[in-house]
């Protein structure tokens, strides 16, 4: 990799800044700024529609941007697109493999297309059926592989070029928990080796184990970016539950902290509000403050609890205004 | 054309041609079909045909062209299952341009239908297809046809772009088989009503189908199209290639 400059010349694997599109009238991505260093582990986080995969296409140079810039691996995704796509890998929702080619044809396949020799894409092929324990099923069609399998072999066809920018657009849907097990391992070793790893998920337990920065994406718009810490310091780094006395005196707690709830669980009657400083801390003064405000009369509140803030907490708390717009809007 | 273009579209080739040999029906589309048609043409229709010649004679380079059509059209289908599944993304996150892939298929068709042609000529001459042709007419009559399978396969390319279900792709095999029942190819144009003359002789399938009989059976005082026949490779080739790479652009600019 010495031979990139332009790699040398950046520490930033990605940067994009004002990322927008729109398919037909509807804005997908409306302004997106992502700044990702080089060897680390960033994770779009948002829910189903949010743009994520929009996002990764578009820096993986499948779609392009109606506004906006973008560099990766140190070089523009439209201008250069050649240059990006030898640097870079993408493993999407589906599986890009050939069903009726065994899993080591798909992998000397794309060897080949990776512009390895045929000795070299052998030689690939066979080491990544050891790394990613496939060797039992090397020479078997890819249509009789289990889901985890699949996706062991898709990730394993990305890596035939030595990506230096790997996308993976969301790696664990769809698996059981032990092959999502794996496939974060996967992942933790692709980090470990210091290529640049950008994931898109819907899970807040797999972007906070597995990324280093994580990224909010709602609406089209990152809404808040930062390590997990981070971004449970931005809601309170922890949550305090109040458990109401009926369902009346939780509908009247409910509207006392409308969108300061980061979680609310109607058949339990409890509703969970971020709090931060000394409250966060037990501070006794404080958390009674806070009943008192809520709860008057002292008759809604049956009992509470203070527990660490999840990033559901955060997430839920960053992207409650849309939803209940969009709830508005039906 | 660069050196990566032709090496991803050998790669692309000889992954068409696995995985049409491990598809049974494609193989059975390939292989089998292009010999049953044989048969029925000769044994089921030939009979109430009456043309002044040897029935199988007539027939043969038609039904050769008929297989070459349906061979074809599989391109159809291949291309559009690959644009529906994941892995024309990977393709093309590996700077493989959708040129290579498409002509991938398309050589894989050509090559597939090269087996169903040695096939078809073989059962011909077992029942009685005498052809009275030099090497060389043999030659030229298998290089018009293959050209004549390479148009058609882009063609079949371009509409595999077009629909988005493999189904749908399967259809155009329905469209371009009626080009060859309305030309030369199992009767001749002067049979069919007069209103039809026009089309009839004015299609592709004719010239084609006439130069590939006129070759194998060198009968004196009936014409060899030939360059009628290039002419419309030719033209479908160029025409369905443009429009190929501007679908194949469409479709994956989303």
């Amino acid at each position: 990799m010495s031979d990139d400059l332009a790699i040398e010349a950046s520490a930033l694997a990605i940067e994009a800044s004002g990322l927008a599109k729109s398919y037909r009238d509807v804005a997908v991505l409306d302004g997106v700024d992502l700044n990702i260093p080089r060897g680390s582990v960033f994770a779009l986080l948002g829910p189903n529609g949010a743009g994520k995969t929009t996002t990764v296409r578009i820096l993986a140079t499948l779609t392009e941007a109606d506004a906006g810039q973008a560099r990766v691996a140190g070089f523009d995704v439209r201008r250069d697109r050649s240059q990006v796509r030898r640097r870079i890998s993408l493993t999407g929702q589906f599986a890009a493999l050939d069903e009726a080619q065994t899993g080591e044809e798909n992998l000397r396949m794309m060897g080949r297309l990776a512009r390895l020799s045929r000795t070299q894409a052998r030689q690939r092929a066979a080491e990544l059926i050891g790394r990613f324990d496939l060797t039992a099923a090397a020479r078997r069609r890819v249509g009789t592989y289990s889901g985890g399998m699949r996706r062991r072999l898709d990730i394993a066809a990305s890596l035939v070029g030595r990506p230096s920018v790997i996308f993976l657009d969301e790696p664990s849907t769809g698996l059981d928990p032990q092959s999502r097990l794996t496939m974060w391992q996967v992942i933790e070793g692709l980090a470990a080796e210091g290529v640049t790893v950008f994931l898109t998920t819907q899970y807040l337990e797999e972007a906070e184990r597995l990324a280093e920065t994580i990224a909010v994406l709602d609406g089209g718009r990152v809404i808040a970016q930062g390590t997990a810490g981070e971004l449970k310091q931005r809601v309170g780094s922890q949550r305090l539950d109040l458990t109401c006395s009926g369902s009346a005196a939780f509908a009247e707690v409910s509207r006392y902290f409308a969108d300061h709830a980061s979680h609310r669980d109607e058949a339990s009657l409890t509703l969970g509000v971020p709090i931060q400083g000394s409250a966060a801390e037990g501070g006794a003064a404080e958390i009674r403050a806070l009943l008192d405000a809520a709860d008057p009369g002292r008759v809604l509140i049956a009992s509470f609890a203070v527990r660490g803030a999840s990033l559901d907490d955060v997430f839920l708390t960053l992207t409650r205004h849309d939803h209940a717009q969009e709830a508005a809007h039906v | 054309m660069s050196n990566a273009l032709v090496s991803n579209s050998v790669t692309m080739t000889g992954r068409s041609l696995r995985l049409s040999a491990r598809s049974p029906e494609a193989l059975l589309t390939a292989l089998l079909l292009p010999v049953m048609l044989m048969v029925v043409f000769v044994y089921l229709f030939g009979g109430a045909v009456s043309i002044g010649t040897r029935y199988v004679s007539y027939v043969a380079p038609g039904v050769l062209l008929l297989c070459a059509v349906t061979g074809a059209s599989t391109t159809a289908v291949t291309v559009c299952q690959d644009m529906t599944g994941g892995i024309i993304d990977r393709f093309r996150s590996l700077d493989v341009r959708g040129t290579a892939v498409l002509a991938g298929h398309v050589a894989a068709s050509v090559l597939r239908n090269l087996a169903s042609t040695v096939l078809v000529v073989a059962v011909a001459v077992g029942i009685g297809f005498r052809p009275h042709a030099s090497a060389g007419d043999f030659a030229a009559a298998l290089g018009v046809l293959l050209f004549f399978v390479a148009a058609v396969s882009w063609l079949a390319a371009a509409f595999g772009l077009l629909v988005r279900a493999p189904e749908a792709a399967n259809s155009v095999m329905f469209f371009l088989m009626f080009f060859c029942y309305a030309s030369s190819a199992f009767v001749p144009v002067r049979t069919m009503p007069w209103w039809l003359h026009g089309f009839a002789e004015h299609q592709p399938a004719t010239p084609v189908t006439e130069t590939i009989r006129g070759l194998l059976l060198r009968q004196p005082g009936h014409p060899v199209p030939l360059g009628s026949a290039l002419g419309w490779c030719a033209g479908i080739m160029v025409v369905s290639v443009a429009l190929s790479a501007i679908l194949f652009r469409r479709r994956t600019a989303a």
